[in-house]
C-alpha cells in the first residue's frame, strides 16, 4: 500500500481545460464561418478549407516527427484560419504553399507552439498576398461565382448583405452573422475577453466615422461609414479570431486594449493611405511584433506595491 | 455584492462528503509522537526523558526563543522513545514518543483561569504562549508573536478567519457550527490583548449555517460576522484583509503593518479553551476525506496520533488510493508515508485515487494569460515559471517571485499544465536563501 503513493507538488487539483480542448473550441467557433463560406462560394471553398487544414496538420506532424496528426489541434486551427482568409477558388498549390509557410515559417522557425511571435495563419496569408497578389484578389460574387470587386475595393454592398455575407470576399470573412455566432461561443467558453475585439472594432468604427466627418458628412453618414469599415473585409474575422490569438497577443488586460487599438489604427491607416485596400493582415502582424514590448510596459502592479 | 479580492479561482467545493458530519472523537491512540517542531520558528527541546511518566497537558518540549511555542503531551503514560519522525511539512524531526496508559490523567498545570475580565492583556498572551498555540489554519505561526506588535504599529482590527477556502476541508466549518460561542470568546480574548474595541469574523458565503450560528453567538458582543464571496484563496491572510477593509499589506510586510491581526477560527477555539479552562493545545479537528477514503469524517484527533491510524478509523484507504495529502488540495503536501504524526497544523487528510491523480505532460506556454488573471498577488506566473524552467534566476527575481503566496491558482488554471507554482516556489526559495547569505 505504502509504496504506490504518488508525491507531487501542490496544487493537487487542476482545471479541466487543456490546450487541446481550447483548440477544439476554437475550431468549433470557426465552424459557422466555414459553413457560411461553403454555402456562399460552393465546392471550391470546401476543397480549399480541407486542403489548407490538412496540409497544416501534416506539415506540423512532419516537423514534430509524430504520427499523431491531430496533435494538440493547433495546426488545424492555423490551417483553417488561413483557408478562411483566402479567396473562394485559389489554385491548389497556392493553398498548400500558404499552409506550409504558415506552419514552417510562421510557427516552427520560432520554436513551435507558444514561441511564435507572429500569427502563423497571417504569416502564410501575408506571404501569399505579397507573392501572388493577382490570385489573392480574385474575388467572385457569392452564389453565382461571377468575378466581382469587394466592398473595400469599390464594389457596392448594402449593410444587410455585409451582415449575411452575400458579398464578394474571402471564404470565411464575408458573413458577419456567422462570425458573430462563433465569437459568442468563444466568449461563452471564456477563450476570448472583450478587450481585444472591442478596442479594435471601436477604434476602426471611430476612425471610419471621423474620416467621413472630415469629409463634411452628416452624423448618419458618419455612422454608416464607421459601420462599413467594421463589416468590410476581414475585420470581424480578424478581430475575433486572429487578433485574439493567445500566443501572439499581450497577456495582460491593459496590454490587450493597447494592442487592439493599435491594430485598429494601423488597419485604418492602410485602408486610407496604403497600397492595399485591406489592411487587417499587416496591422495584426505589426502589432504581433510589438507584443513583447507591450507586455513589458503593462506588467501588473503587484499586490502590496503601493501605499506602504 | 459579497466582498472579495482580485484574482482567484473556483476549483469546486468537494465539501459535501463531510460538511454535514458532526465532529466525532477519534479513537484514543495507544501511543503518540509529539513532534518538537510543529510551528514556524525555533524547534523545542524535549523536557522529558525516556522512562518519564507524563500526564495530559504536561509540557514535553519548549524553547527559549521568542518565535516558538511549547508542545504538550496529549495522553498520560510513559515516554518510551525520543526519535526522529517523518514530518508533515518538512524534514524528519525529533519527536517525544509517549505510550498511553489509557487513563488520560490531567497534569496539575491544567487549571481554569480567572474570568476574562480579571485577566490583563499580558496574562492572556502568556496563557496563549504557554498553551502552545500556533496558527491552526496550516501556517502554524506562533500566535503570541502575532499578538506582540511593536508600539509603532497599533492594531485596530482583529479578524477571525473562517473562510476555509480550501476545497474538501470542513474542519473549521464544523467547529464554527458546533462551537460558535468559543470562536466568539477566543476573538474577545484576542481583542483584549490588542486593545481593540471591535472584532470581526469572516466566513465564505458557502457556509450560511456558520454565519447564522456565529451571528447568534455574537449577539450583544462587539463582534461582527461578515460573509465573503466564495473564491479560492479567500482565506489567504492578505487577501482576506484586502477584502475586509481594502488595506493592502505591503509586499514583504505583515498584516500588523496595516493595523490588522488575523487568526484562524480553529485557533480562536484553542485560545478559548486555553483561557477559560487552562487546557493547552492537545487536539485538533481533522477532516479526513477524499474519494480514496472509505468513510470520510471530521475527527477530533489528539496531536501526535499517526495519520495511518486516523485513516484506518475512517475505513482505511481504498484499493485505488494513490495520493495522501496533509492539508487541502490546493496547498497541502502530498506524503510518501502515512506513518507520521498529526501536528497542530494538520487541517485535513485528503486521499485521492487513480481517477484524480494525473501525471500531466508539461506543454509549452500558449500565453493565454489565465495565470496572470488569477494570481491574487498580481505577478506574472508565466514569466517566472519559464525563467525558472530555463534557469534565469535574475529574471524570476525581477518579476517578484518572492511575493508569491504559493496559493496554487496559476498551476490550477494553466491549460498547458505547467507546474507554475512549483517552479515559482523553487525560485522563491533560492532568492530567499541568497538574500539570507548576503
Ligand atoms: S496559464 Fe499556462 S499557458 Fe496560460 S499564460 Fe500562464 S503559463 Fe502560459
Ligand atoms: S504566482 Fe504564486 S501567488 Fe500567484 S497564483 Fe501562482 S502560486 Fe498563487
Amino acid at each position: 500500500m505504502e509504496k504506490k503513493l504518488v508525491v507531487s507538488s501542490s496544487p493537487h487539483l487542476r482545471a479541466p481545460e487543456t490546450i487541446q480542448s481550447i483548440m477544439f473550441d476554437v475550431l468549433t467557433a470557426l465552424f459557422p464561418a466555414a459553413l457560411a463560406g461553403v454555402l456562399l462560394f460552393g465546392y471550391s471553398a470546401l476543397i480549399t478549407i480541407l486542403l489548407a487544414t490538412f496540409t497544416a496538420m501534416l506539415t506540423e506532424a512532419l516537423v514534430l516527427r509524430t504520427r499523431n496528426i491531430i496533435g494538440d489541434g493547433s495546426a488545424a486551427v492555423t490551417g483553417l484560419l488561413l483557408a478562411l482568409t483566402l479567396p473562394p477558388a485559389p489554385p491548389w498549390w497556392l493553398v498548400v504553399f500558404g499552409s506550409v509557410v504558415a506552419i514552417l515559417i510562421g510557427k516552427h522557425v520560432f520554436g513551435g507552439l507558444g514561441s511564435n511571435l507572429f500569427n502563423p495563419a497571417l504569416v502564410g496569408r501575408a506571404v501569399l498576398t505579397v507573392s501572388w497578389a493577382g490570385h489573392m484578389t480574385a474575388w467572385a460574387a457569392p452564389l453565382d461565382g461571377v468575378s466581382a470587386a469587394t466592398p473595400l475595393a469599390g464594389g457596392s454592398a448594402s449593410m444587410l448583405e455585409m451582415f449575411t455575407g452575400t458579398i464578394p470576399g474571402s471564404i470565411g470573412e464575408t458573413s458577419a452573422a456567422a462570425l458573430l455566432l462563433g465569437a459568442l461561443w468563444l466568449f461563452y467558453k471564456g477563450l476570448i475577453s472583450w478587450h481585444i475585439p472591442v478596442s479594435y472594432i471601436a477604434t476602426v468604427f471611430v476612425m471610419g466615422a471621423i474620416q467621413a466627418g472630415a469629409g463634411f458628412a452628416g452624423p448618419a453618414e458618419m455612422l454608416s461609414q464607421g459601420l462599413f469599415h467594421v463589416l468590410a473585409g476581414g475585420l470581424l474575422l480578424a478581430a475575433f479570431f486572429m487578433a485574439t490569438d493567445m500566443v501572439t497577443s499581450p497577456v495582460t488586460r491593459e496590454g490587450q486594449v493597447i494592442f487592439g487599438a493599435g491594430i485598429g489604427i494601423i488597419t485604418m491607416a492602410i485602408r486610407f493611405y496604403g497600397g492595399y485596400p485591406e489592411g487587417v493582415t499587416f496591422a495584426i502582424l505589426l502589432m504581433n511584433g510589438a507584443t513583447p514590448l507591450i507586455d513589458n510596459l503593462t506588467v501588473p502592479t503587484k499586490f502590496g506595491e503601493v501605499k506602504a | 455584492m459579497a466582498k472579495t479580492f482580485k484574482g482567484g479561482v473556483h476549483p469546486g467545493h468537494f465539501k459535501s462528503a463531510t460538511a454535514g458530519k458532526p465532529i466525532a472523537d477519534a479513537n484514543p491512540p495507544a501511543r503518540v509522537a509529539v513532534l518538537m517542531q510543529q510551528h514556524i520558528g525555533a524547534p523545542c527541546e524535549p523536557l522529558v526523558e525516556v522512562g518519564d511518566a507524563v500526564k495530559v497537558g504536561q509540557k514535553v518540549g519548549d524553547s527559549q526563543a521568542f518565535v516558538s511555542v511549547p508542545a504538550h503531551s496529549s495522553v498520560s503514560g510513559k515516554v518510551v522513545e525520543l526519535r526522529d519522525y517523518p514530518h508533515p511539512v518538512g524534514r524528519p524531526a525529533r519527536a517525544v514518543v509517549i505510550e498511553s496508559d489509557g487513563q488520560d490523567t490531567w497534569h496539575e498545570s491544567v487549571k481554569a483561569n480567572p474570568p476574562l475580565e480579571e485577566l490583563s492583556g499580558d496574562d492572556i498572551k502568556k496563557i496563549i504562549r504557554e498553551a502552545g498555540i500556533a496558527g491552526m489554519g496550516g501556517a502554524t505561526f506562533p500566535t503570541h508573536v502575532k499578538l506582540s506588535p511593536p508600539p509603532e504599529k497599533p492594531i485596530d482590527t482583529v479578524i477571525i478567519n473562517g473562510s476555509e477556502c480550501e476545497p474538501f476541508l470542513t474542519a473549521d466549518h464544523r467547529l464554527m457550527l458546533e462551537r460558535p460561542e468559543a470562536v466568539v470568546f477566543g476573538l474577545k480574548a484576542l481583542m483584549k490583548v490588542l486593545g481593540v474595541e471591535k472584532g470581526y469574523i469572516g466566513v465564505e458565503d458557502n457556509k450560511p449555517d456558520c454565519v447564522e450560528a456565529l451571528k447568534k453567538a455574537a449577539e450583544g458582543e462587539p463582534v461582527e460576522v461578515k460573509s465573503f464571496h466564495t473564491k479560492y484563496p479567500q482565506g489567504a491572510e492578505k487577501q482576506l484583509i484586502y477584502a475586509f477593509n481594502g488595506r493592502e499589506v505591503p509586499s514583504g510586510g505583515l498584516p500588523m503593518d496595516v493595523g490588522t491581526v488575523v487568526q484562524n477560527a480553529g485557533t480562536a477555539v484553542a485560545i478559548a479553551d486555553a483561557v477559560r479552562k487552562g487546557v493547552p493545545l492537545l487536539e485538533r479537528i481533522v477532516t479526513v476525506t477524499g474519494p480514496g477514503v472509505e468513510a470520510p469524517a471530521n475527527l477530533r484527533v489528539k496531536i501526535g496520533t499517526m495519520v495511518s491510524e486516523v485513516i484506518a478509523q475512517c475505513g482505511g484507504l481504498k484499493e485505488n488510493a494513490r495520493k495522501v495529502i496533509l492539508g487541502g488540495p490546493m496547498m497541502g503536501l502530498a506524503q510518501n508515508t502515512t506513518e507520521m504524526p498529526v501536528i497542530k497544523g494538520t487541517s485535513g487528510i485528503l486521499v485521492l485515487t487513480d481517477k484524480e491523480v494525473h501525471i500531466h505532460e508539461i506543454q509549452p506556454c500558449i500565453r493565454c494569460g489565465r495565470c496572470v488573471e488569477v494570481c491574487p498577488v498580481s505577478i506574472m506566473p508565466l514569466v517566472i515559471g519559464s525563467a525558472t524552467e530555463k534557469g534565469y534566476p535574475d529574471k524570476a527575481e525581477a518579476y517578484h517571485a518572492v511575493d508569491c503566496i504559493e496559493c496554487g491558482c496559476c498551476s490550477y488554471i494553466c491549460p498547458a499544465k505547467r507546474p507554475l507554482t512549483q517552479w515559482i516556489r523553487l525560485s522563491k526559495g533560492e532568492i530567499l536563501a541568497k538574500a539570507k547569505k548576503k
